[in-house]
C-alpha cells in the first residue's frame, strides 16, 4: 500500500502514540498497587529510548551492531562529567550527552561503514570492548569499576518554571516527556526521505548506489545519529541512577538491547523494541523474583525467536490487530534476519 | 563529442585479466549493444563505466568530462544508470517506492530527516507515470518480491528510468525470460531508443540486432568485432560462432 499522507507514517502523532502516552501517564498511580515500583516505569522508559534509538541500525539500517552498550555508557558518563566540570545545567548535561556518544559513534562509524553483515558486527563488538575497556582503566576520570557517583537529578528549568526532579515520580514524568518528543522524532525520521533512503540501502546497497546515493555516508550517519540518541538515553540513566557504571558498556548489556530489540519485534515494527523492554524488564522483575533463572527463560524466548519466529511479539500483534497475515510478517521478519547476517549483496 | 567515450581500459581481478584494451565511443543518442560469451567481460564492463569496478589502466570520460575512478554514486548522479543482470531491487518496497528512491528529485532530498517521504504526492505521481510506461500501471502498490519475474525485469528498467539518465546501460535485460517475455521487453527497449542514449548488453540477438545502431562483440575481455548489425553479419568471428544467424 503507498501510504496516503493520511496515513500514520506522515503524521506527527499517531494514535498508537497517544494510548501509549496516555497510559504511561496513568503508570505512577498503579504500579505500586500490582507489586511493582515507580522505579521500574522510569528504567522501561529510558531502555525504551535507548532500544528505539539502537534499532534505527539493527531494524531500519539493517547493520547489526553489537556494541551499543558503549554508546549509551558514553553518554552516561558524559551527562556526569559535565554536570561536574563544565556547568550543572540538565539541558546543557543532556545536550554533552547526545553529543559525546554521537562523536563516539562517528568515530566508530569511519572504521565500519563500508561493511555490513557478520564483519560489521565483529567490528561494532571490537570498538564496544575498546569503550568499556577505557571507562574501567581511566579510573580518574569515570571512576573506573566503582562507577561516576553523586550525579545529581539537575532540576528541569523551563524558563517560567523549574522542577525538581529528585522524586521518582516527579522524575518519571520528565522522562516521559521526553520520551514522547524522542518518539515523535524518531518516528518523523524512519518515515522520512532519509528513513526510506536507509531502509533502502538495507535491502540493496548496490541499487542505492547506482542510484547515486552515498552509501558509506548514510550508513555512517544513522549509525552516529542511533549512538548520539542512544547516549541521551544514557545520560538520563545516569540521572535515574545518581551515577554511571562501566557495567551498562559491557558485551553482554549490549547483548541485552539487541535480545529486547529482537524479541520484541524490531525487525517488523518501529514499537518492537519498546514491547520487547517492557517484557524483558517486568520478566527480570517478576520472574527474577521467583526464579535466579530468569535470565535462562529469557535467552530460551530469544532464541526460539531468532529460530522461528523473527516477526517477534509486535509482529504477532499486528497480524492479529491490523488484519495482516502472520505468514508475511514471518516472512518479513526473516528476510531482515537475512539482510543482517547476510553480508553484502555484490554485483 | 561523443557522450561516452572509453579508451584503453584494462581490468584485473587478482592476476587475471578480464577486460584488456577496451575502447567504446558511443555517440548521444545511440543504440549500442553488447554480446559475447559468458565470462566474456561485459558485466564487468558496465561495472567500470558505472564506477562500480576501477580500471587498472585506461580512462572513461563521459560528455567529455573524465570519469575514470569516480565512485559509482557520483557517475549516477552524472546520468548514468543502469540495470542488473541479476536483479538488484528494493525487495521489501513496492514498485512504486522502487521507482520513487531514484527519483533525483527525492535523492535530492535523501538526508530530509523530518518530512513524510510520503507527504509529497509529486513522487508517487512520478512514479506511477514511469510504472506506466514499462507496463506495471496497476502493479504500483504490489511488493517487488511478489512480482512475477517479467514484471521484475520490468521494474529493473523502470527504476532506471526514474533517474532520468542520459544513459541507459541494460545488462541482459531479457536473461531468463520467456519469448513472450523477450517481445514485451524488446517493445519497451524499442520505445526507448532515440530517446536516450542506451548500452545494452544481450544474448538474444534477434533483439539486438533489429534494436542496435552498432554491436560491439566482446571476447576474453577483448572487442573482436564492432560494426553495424550487417556488417557483422559478414564478420568472420560472428559467422564463426554462428552468432548472426538471426539478423
Ligand atoms: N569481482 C570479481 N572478482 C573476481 N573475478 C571476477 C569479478 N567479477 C567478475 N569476475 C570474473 O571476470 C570474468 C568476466 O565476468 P563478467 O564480466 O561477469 O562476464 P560476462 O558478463 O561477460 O558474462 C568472469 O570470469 C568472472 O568470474
Ligand atoms: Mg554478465
Amino acid at each position: 500500500m503507498i501510504p496516503t499522507p493520511q496515513s500514520d507514517s506522515a503524521r506527527l502523532i499517531t494514535p498508537t502514540m497517544l494510548v501509549l502516552w496516555l497510559v504511561l501517564a496513568t503508570v505512577p498511580f498503579w504500579i505500586a498497587r500490582v507489586g511493582l515500583y515507580p522505579y521500574l516505569g522510569i528504567e522501561i522508559l529510558i531502555w525504551s529510548l535507548y532500544a528505539l534509538a539502537f534499532n534505527l541500525v539493527l531494524g531500519t539500517a539493517g547493520l547489526p551492531s553489537f556494541g551499543h552498550g558503549a554508546y549509551f555508557g558514553i553518554g552516561a558518563y558524559a551527562f556526569g562529567l559535565c554536570q561536574f566540570n563544565v556547568v550543572a545545567n540538565l539541558w546543557v548535561c543532556l545536550a554533552a550527552a547526545f553529543a559525546v556518544a554521537g562523536l563516539a559513534g562517528a568515530l566508530v562509524a569511519l572504521f565500519i561503514s563500508h561493511r555490513r553483515g557478520i564483519y560489521y558486527a565483529f567490528m561494532t563488538i571490537a570498538f564496544g570492548q575498546i569503550f568499556w575497556t577505557v571507562a574501567i582503566k581511566s579510573h580518574k576520570v569515570t571512576g573506573g569499576e566503582d562507577g561516576l557517583l553523586k550525579i545529581a537529578r539537575l532540576p528541569a528549568d523551563f524558563g517560567f518554571a523549574s522542577f525538581d526532579l529528585a522524586g521518582n515520580v516527579a522524575f518519571y514524568y520528565f522522562v516521559l516527556m521526553v520520551f514522547g518528543i524522542a518518539v515523535i522524532a524518531l518516528w518523523r525520521l524512519v518515515h522520512s526521505p532519509y528513513g526510506r533512503v536507509i531502509a533502502a540501502i538495507k535491502q540493496s546497497e548496490t541499487r542505492a548506489a547506482h542510484l547515486g546515493y552515498n552509501v558509506w555516508l548514510y550508513k555512517a550517519s544513522i549509525f552516529a545519529l542511533s549512538a548520539a540518541v542512544s547516549g541521551f538515553a544514557g545520560g538520563l540513566f545516569a540521572m535515574a541512577q545518581l551515577a554511571a557504571f562501566p557495567d551498562v558498556m559491557s558485551l553482554h548489556q549490549s547483548g541485552y538491547v539487541v535480545m529486547m530489540t529482537l524479541v520484541g519485534g524490531g525487525l517488523v515494527s518501529f514499537w518492537g523494541p519498546v514491547i520487547g523492554v517492557f517484557l524483558f524488564l517486568i520478566a527480570r522483575d517478576v520472574i527474577g523474583a521467583m526464579t535466579n533463572a530468569w535470565m535462562l527463560y529469557f535467552g530460551l524466548l530469544f532464541i526460539a525467536v531468532v529460530l522461528f519466529r523473527p516477526e517477534g511479539v509486535a509482529g504477532a500483534i499486528m497480524a492479529a490487530w491490523q488484519n495482516r497475515s502472520l505468514n508475511s510478517m514471518r516472512q518479513q521478519g526473516g528476510t531482515a534476519l537475512r539482510l543482517l547476517f547476510g553480508g553484502g549483496r555484490w554485483r | 563529442m561523443a557522450l561516452i567515450e572509453v579508451s584503453g581500459v584494462h581490468v584485473r581481478f587478482g592476476d587475471r585479466v578480464v577486460l584488456e584494451s577496451i575502447d567504446l565511443t558511443v555517440p548521444e543518442g545511440e543504440f549500442h549493444g553488447l554480446m559475447g560469451p559468458n565470462g566474456a567481460g561485459k558485466t564487468t564492463f558496465f561495472n567500470v563505466l558505472t564506477g562500480r569496478v576501477k580500471p587498472s589502466r585506461g580512462s572513461i570520460r563521459f560528455d567529455g568530462e573524465d570519469v575514470t575512478g569516480l565512485s559509482s554514486h557520483r557517475i549516477a548522479a552524472k546520468g548514468v544508470a543502469r540495470s542488473f543482470q541479476i536483479m538488484t531491487l528494493f525487495d521489501e518496497f513496492s514498485a512504486r517506492e522502487n521507482v520513487m528512491v531514484g527519483l533525483p528529485g527525492f535523492r535530492a532530498r535523501g538526508f530530509d530527516m523530518h518530512h513524510a517521504a510520503a507527504g509529497d504526492r509529486g513522487f508517487a505521481e512520478k512514479a506511477s507515470e514511469i510504472l506506466v510506461t514499462v507496463g506495471l500501471a496497476d502493479k504500483g502498490d504490489t511488493r517487488a518480491k511478489d512480482l512475477s519475474y517479467g514484471d521484475r525485469r520490468a521494474l529493473e528498467i523502470a527504476v532506471a528510468l526514474g533517474q532520468g539518465p542520459r544513459v541507459l546501460c541494460l545488462d541482459e535485460p531479457t536473461s531468463g525470460l520467456g519469448s513472450d517475455g523477450v517481445q514485451r521487453l524488446a517493445t519497451l527497449v524499442g520505445r526507448l531508443k532515440g530517446k536516450l542514449t542506451i548500452v545494452a548488453i544481450e544474448h538474444d540477438m534477434e533483439f539486438l540486432f533489429s534494436l542496435a545502431d552498432c554491436i560491439s562483440v566482446i571476447h576474453w575481455g577483448q572487442v573482436v568485432a564492432r560494426g553495424a548489425p550487417h556488417e557483422l553479419q559478414q564478420n568472420e568471428w560472428v559467422k564463426r560462432s554462428n552468432l548472426g544467424r538471426f539478423a
